[in-house]
């Protein structure tokens, strides 16, 4: 019996190829849309953790004030640090290196070319904490540092937009009142889980940049790289410890300043992007529930538009259940064809989506297997109650129906 | 279910047969009370003017509908008592219809009409094509195989029809108005066509028509006049 359905229910379905493809429209629209979404919403966590886990997974970032980064920054009542505290938590045993920062916003310029770009004032403890190399040149020699000389490093996006195909090795850029001799080019990054341009970058000595740019000796972060094998939860216990003593916190006062390690901030953002995927995912099976709608609406108006044939069918000698099975097997064939062209066009525009946004393509074989079984079952749910109806008719009513 | 093949009881028996529309002062007595019997292997004519109750009548011997009083015996079994799904199939294995309208699907080639009550009988696709091309050479088709009945004439898509009827050797065929939508020249060639398979084949058939030249190639005519048989003799003239 369910052969026959099965033979009666394709042919029907070739006899009027139009109808049966605007009855799997919704389908296709709402099965694309959640393949679509999921796919990109993927491919960004996937961007965001690989971006971060580049800067490499013993990282610790040491911030005054209790606030996560890009949560309402840091309490300005918490005092910054100095210099002298990063050279302590570097003392630390199982720290591999710490770099005092401090950054700004600045206008570069060299010759008529000009650039606003992030510049920061760090030691070559920077680039080892963020696993950052260089491309040409060299960084900073130990007596740079210390006395504050004029040079810089800049990053692969302002060597760009400021030399062009030039060799900027030597020559002098200005950074708002620091004129300064680039020694080296950091090889590039790209962009950012955040979606800001790492590249778009000039490392300084930080005594120069306290001196020229900053007017002021504060550090407002600190990159700690854990030693190779050492627990970073044992180096943030240690740099808890030692800047509480430092910074004189009483014993039952909360820290004035937090320690994030990278599984921290990769667990925070993946959240974010995490909830945005389910969300879109969410608001795409919504369509995909209108597209069933769409299923029954437009099989109930074909129940009325076939009801002659139906009613030849009946007179023939079709049982109730062969006509309810007929129909059935029809709507389930259809959104499952639409199932099948919406995981299509859904990766289809994923990919091109994703090479949009410049984040990988990644289809998820759960979410195609999970769509495609949702598009059948929303066949079957809602192609039941037209089916029944057709298969309820009177056969002669029905034939006599014009 | 009994099979109408058995030797005693006739093919058709009507007994008190009324059907009432509606209930009531609304009720609307279509048959009043039909006495019938039919034999195999007859060729009947049905005539009466517009609403006499012979489209009724044909609805209740094809098991499309039941009577509201009285008994209809189908090869001895009483259809009254039989559920939609055993009168469907009682049609199925022992019914053809054939309609004025014709009442083909559309979009759909005859062999694949003529082939759909087989389907319903789940016969193999091999034997299912083989018998839909022999019923279509017997009326006459066998090159239109593949045409839709867009692309046949009238006359043609009554063929089709019939082949359809036909193809499952039903033990009765019931036509309310084959040639009603035909040319007289079309109409005629549709008799023979069905004179030919009682003849040959001694299929019963019950034909209902308006025109008494078309009835002339039945063996036995009935009137029907509001819902009753007036007169029901053998034929006169003849094919
Ligand atoms: N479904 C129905 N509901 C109510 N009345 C009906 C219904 N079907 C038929 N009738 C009535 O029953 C009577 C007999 O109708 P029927 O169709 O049997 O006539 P007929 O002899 O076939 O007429 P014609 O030659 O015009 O086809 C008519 O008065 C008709 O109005
Ligand atoms: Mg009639």
């Amino acid at each position: 019996m369910f052969r026959n359905a099965l033979l009666l229910a394709l042919r029907e379905i070739r006899r009027n190829v139009l109808r049966s493809a605007l009855t799997t429209l919704g389908i296709v629209i709402g099965v694309a849309a959640v393949i679509t979404m999921v796919t990109i919403g993927n491919g960004a966590t996937a961007q965001v953790t690989a971006d971060i886990a580049s800067l490499g997974t013993n990282l610790l970032q040491v911030r005054p004030g209790q606030g996560f980064p890009g949560h309402g920054g840091s309490r300005s009542s918490a005092p910054p640090f100095e210099v002298k505290d990063a050279d302590a938590i570097a003392d630390l045993s199982g720290v591999a290196a710490a770099a005092p920062t401090a950054s700004q916003s600045v206008q570069a310029i060299y010759g008529n070319l000009n650039r606003t770009t992030t510049v920061t004032g760090s030691s070559n403890a920077f680039l080892v904490t963020r696993n950052w190399r260089l491309e040409a040149g060299r960084s900073f020699g130990e007596g740079e540092v210390r006395a504050g000389k004029s040079v810089c490093i800049v990053g692969a996006t302002v060597r760009k937009e400021l030399f062009g195909g030039q060799n900027p090795l030597g020559e002098n850029i200005r950074l708002g009142k620091l004129a300064c001799e680039v020694i080296g080019i950091l090889s590039p990054k790209g962009q950012s889980g955040f979606g800001t341009d790492q590249d778009d970058f000039v490392l300084v000595p930080l005594r120069a940049f306290q001196r020229r740019i900053a007017g002021n000796t504060a550090v407002r972060l600190i990159f700690v790289s854990a030693g190779d094998g050492v627990a970073t939860e044992k180096v943030k216990a240690d740099i808890e410890r030692l800047m509480r003593e430092r910074r004189r916190i009483a014993g039952n006062l909360e820290d004035d300043f937090n320690v994030r390690d990278m599984q921290e901030i990769v667990g925070a953002l993946t959240g974010t992007t995490r909830v945005l995927t389910a969300l879109l995912g969410a608001v795409a099976a919504v369509s995909l529930l209108v597209g069933g709608i769409g299923i029954m609406n437009i099989m109930l108006v074909s129940v009325t538009e076939r009801t002659r044939e139906i009613g030849i069918r009946l007179a023939i000698g079709a049982l109730e259940r062969e006509v309810l099975m007929q129909f059935l097997v029809e709507a389930s064939v259809l959104s499952s064809f639409g199932g099948l062209a919406g995981i299509a066009l859904g990766l289809g525009a994923a990919a091109g989506g994703a090479r949009l946004l410049e984040v990988p393509f990644l289809p998820d074989p759960g979410i195609v297997v999970l769509a495609f079984g949702f598009s059948t079952a929303v066949g079957l749910v809602f192609g039941f109650f037209p089916a029944r109806r057709a298969a309820r008719l009177d056969p002669i009513e029905a034939l006599r129906h014009e | 279910m009994t099979a109408p093949g058995g030797a005693h009881p006739p093919l058709v028996a009507l007994d008190g047969v009324t059907r009432v529309y509606g209930a009531g002062h609304v009720a609307m007595w279509a048959l009043h009370g039909i006495d019938l019997t039919i034999g195999r292997g007859e060729f009947i004519a049905v005539m009466g003017p517009s609403g006499s109750g012979k489209s009724t009548c044909m609805n209740i011997l094809g098991c499309l509908d039941t009577p509201t009083g009285g008994t209809y015996r189908f090869g001895g079994a009483d259809v009254g008592a039989l559920s939609r799904d055993q009168r469907a199939r009682l049609r199925r294995h022992y019914l053809g219809f054939v309609f004025q309208g014709f009442n083909l699907l559309s979009r759909t080639t005859a062999l694949e009409n003529v082939e759909l009550p087989l389907i319903y009988r789940g016969m193999s696709a091999n034997r299912r094509h083989a018998r839909a091309r022999r019923a279509l050479e017997a009326v006459g088709l066998e090159g239109w195989a593949h045409h839709t009945p867009a692309e046949l004439s009238g006359g043609q898509q009554q063929r089709v029809a019939i082949a359809r009827a036909i193809v499952t050797e039903p033990a009765l065929l019931l036509a309310d108005e084959p040639t009603g939508n035909l040319d007289s020249a079309r109409g005629h060639e549709i008799m023979e066509l069905l004179t030919g398979f009682n003849r040959e084949q001694g299929l019963t058939i019950v034909m209902v028509t308006h025109e008494s030249d078309i009835a002339a190639y039945a063996g036995r005519v009935i009137h029907f006049r509001d819902g009753r048989v007036t007169d029901d003799a053998p034929a006169h003239g003849g094919a």
